[in-house]
């Protein structure tokens, strides 16, 4: 059973300052799975993934990935042992064009990112493998552009085939869709359920139907606890998490099919 | 354009080789001594987007070791100037380490407050010769060639100058310089890509250290003193007005910062007295409020405008 898990947490809690964001959060994710984590504001989501990414120190509590305790290491130990995450704000290098954003994840590989004497021409063997990656999202006519120049929706999945080119064994995505319009919505729903075939992926998502769309299983966090867990439908019926959900949303959750 | 670009450098460094010509030789070395000061500082600032607030101390602990090994230790002309540039790299590989654990203001005020602390170090140690300076630093010969002589040491200047900007504008451009771009960014995007960092700031803070330093032995070696002037705080400021006002993270603009800045202290200097501290701080105004992209950044802006506009 264990082996089947890729991340788990155990009693996580994160204190600031007496508030207490997250307080004792199990949580177990499947491999291969498409995991969903939502919740009312201020439930602590992203705290929680700034922990497992360790943006964030736990104030107690451990992560283990692949059966292994990472909650003492670094973020970029954590980024190379395969867990890779997004931002809630669209997380590129703007003044950099769509290839070199790539091209950036790409490059630690080649072991020459202190070398401050080499051309950077030496990085065009790169290229190739980029476009790829800016193919598979549909990217390949922005490759020149300057980043900053992108329409939002793009840069999510810009953001996206950056995260893909470390081909990572953990995809953390922090509301993938946030801010979009229905159709940037609709693409970046496939383009997830695309490049999940072989990884796992864990995400924040506010987006009802995206979740419902998507995803295996759902935790619902409120107030920095763990609400329920299950299959969309087991959660969606749980009279604790309509509760928590008070008001339009119940009817949200309960009705996903509904526009 | 690369090739435009390629161009334009043989064009500038032609009409370096001819300026002794035309110009006396001393200013134009202090200008390229300064313009390799503001490009090693817009390393920094430009391109990793760490600002410094204490680069003198390098340009003033290199002029200070330089003048002491060629003046107390006897050293010849290329160690010494090796000494120099070697201390300012330790100094800053020490002052790095400390102020790279800081963000924003803070690391500014950190790297502030450590070169004030060496800046009272130099004012109060015996070798430097406190208010006074290190005078009567020879220059010595290299290859038989006596650099007493303005011409033999003006050449010599140009090829320090021209070696450091070349490597400066390799490592913008190299797969370190798109690592440093991309912290510059999105810090937090480039540490979620395994990219550890520190050691990025690091390297290129020490990079821009050492080359600071090459700027401060040369200066000595121009002038024949290293004084409190070059490690004061006032000279950090003044550098940071050179990079800002050519084009911070323009390869070019600390260039023509540094050589308006200098050229302008030196003109004025026996017209106006102190007043040019003001006209300075008038600049300054002038070039946050109206060109923020400094002369060098506006001018590009002002180019690529013209080109769309001609395409369309």
């Amino acid at each position: 059973m264990t082996d089947d898990c890729i991340l788990e947490t155990k009693g996580l809690v994160k204190e600031f300052r007496g508030f207490v964001a997250v307080n004792g959060v199990d949580l177990k994710v499947r491999r291969g799975h498409i995991h969903a984590l939502i919740g009312p504001n201020g439930a602590g989501k992203t705290t929680c993934f700034n922990l497992l990414t360790k943006f964030l120190e736990p104030t107690r509590g451990a992560i283990h990935f692949n059966g292994v305790d990472i909650t003492r290491e670094s973020p970029e130990r954590i980024a190379r042992r395969g867990i890779v995450r997004s931002f809630q704000i669209s997380a590129v290098f703007p003044h950099l064009t769509v290839l070199e954003n790539v091209r950036i994840a790409l490059q630690r590989k080649l072991g020459t990112s202190f070398h401050f004497w080499k051309s950077d021409r030496s990085l065009n063997q790169l290229n190739d493998r980029a476009m790829e990656l800016l193919t598979s999202v549909g990217l390949e006519s922005y490759a020149g552009m300057v980043t900053v120049e992108m329409p939002y929706g793009r840069k999510r999945a810009l953001e996206i085939a950056t995260t893909l080119a470390l081909d990572p064994e953990l995809m953390l995505l922090d509301e993938p869709t946030q801010g979009m319009g229905h159709e940037d919505v609709s693409r970046v729903m496939e383009l997830i359920k695309q490049v999940s075939a072989n990884r796992t992926i864990l995400m924040v998502e506010h987006n009802m139907k995206v979740v419902a769309g998507i995803s295996d299983t759902l935790t619902v966090l409120a107030r920095g606890s763990v609400l329920a867990e299950g299959p969309y439908a087991e959660v969606a019926a749980n009279p604790a998490v309509i509760e928590a959900y008070m008001g339009t949303e119940v009817t949200e959750l309960a009705s996903p099919a509904g526009h | 354009m690369s090739r435009r670009v390629s161009i334009a450098y043989l064009i500038g460094l032609g009409l370096l080789l001819l300026a002794p010509m035309f110009i006396y030789p001393i200013l134009v070395m202090k200008v390229l001594c300064f313009a390799l000061f503001a490009c090693a500082f817009n390393l920094l600032l430009g391109y990793t987007g760490l600002l410094s607030f204490g680069h003198a101390v390098f340009l003033g602990s290199a002029a200070y070791v330089t003048g002491h090994a060629l003046k107390v230790w006897e050293l010849p002309t290329l160690l010494g100037l090796l000494a120099g540039t070697g201390a300012a790299t330790l100094l800053g590989w020490a002052i790095g380490s400390l102020a790279i654990r800081r963000q924003g203001i803070y690391f500014a005020m950190v790297t502030l407050a450590l070169a004030q602390m060496v800046f009272f170090l130099f004012l109060q140690a015996p070798f430097t010769g406190g208010e006074d300076g290190l005078q009567g630093v020879p220059r010595g010969t290299l290859f038989g060639l006596d650099l007493a002589d303005d011409i033999n040491l003006y050449y010599l200047v140009l090829a320090i100058f021209a070696g450091s900007f070349w490597l400066i504008q390799r490592t913008i451009h190299s797969p370190f310089g798109q690592i440093l771009k991309a912290i510059r960014e999105n810090e937090p995007r480039a540490i979620s890509l395994g990219y550890d960092v520190a050691k990025y700031k690091l390297l290129a803070f020490v990079l821009s250290a050492g080359l600071a330093g090459l700027a401060g032995a040369t200066k000595t070696l121009v002038f024949k003193f290293a004084t409190l002037t070059d490690a004061h705080w006032h000279t950090s400021g003044e550098v940071v007005l050179m990079t800002l006002l050519g084009g911070m993270g323009t390869v070019f603009g600390p260039v023509v910062g540094a050589t308006v800045i200098v050229t302008l202290q030196n003109e004025l200097a026996d017209k106006v007295g102190s007043l040019v501290t003001v006209i300075m701080g008038a600049i300054f105004v002038i070039c946050v409020l109206a060109f923020r992209r400094g002369i060098v950044g506006e001018s590009l802006a002002l180019y690529q405008r013209m080109i769309g506009q001609k395409n369309r």
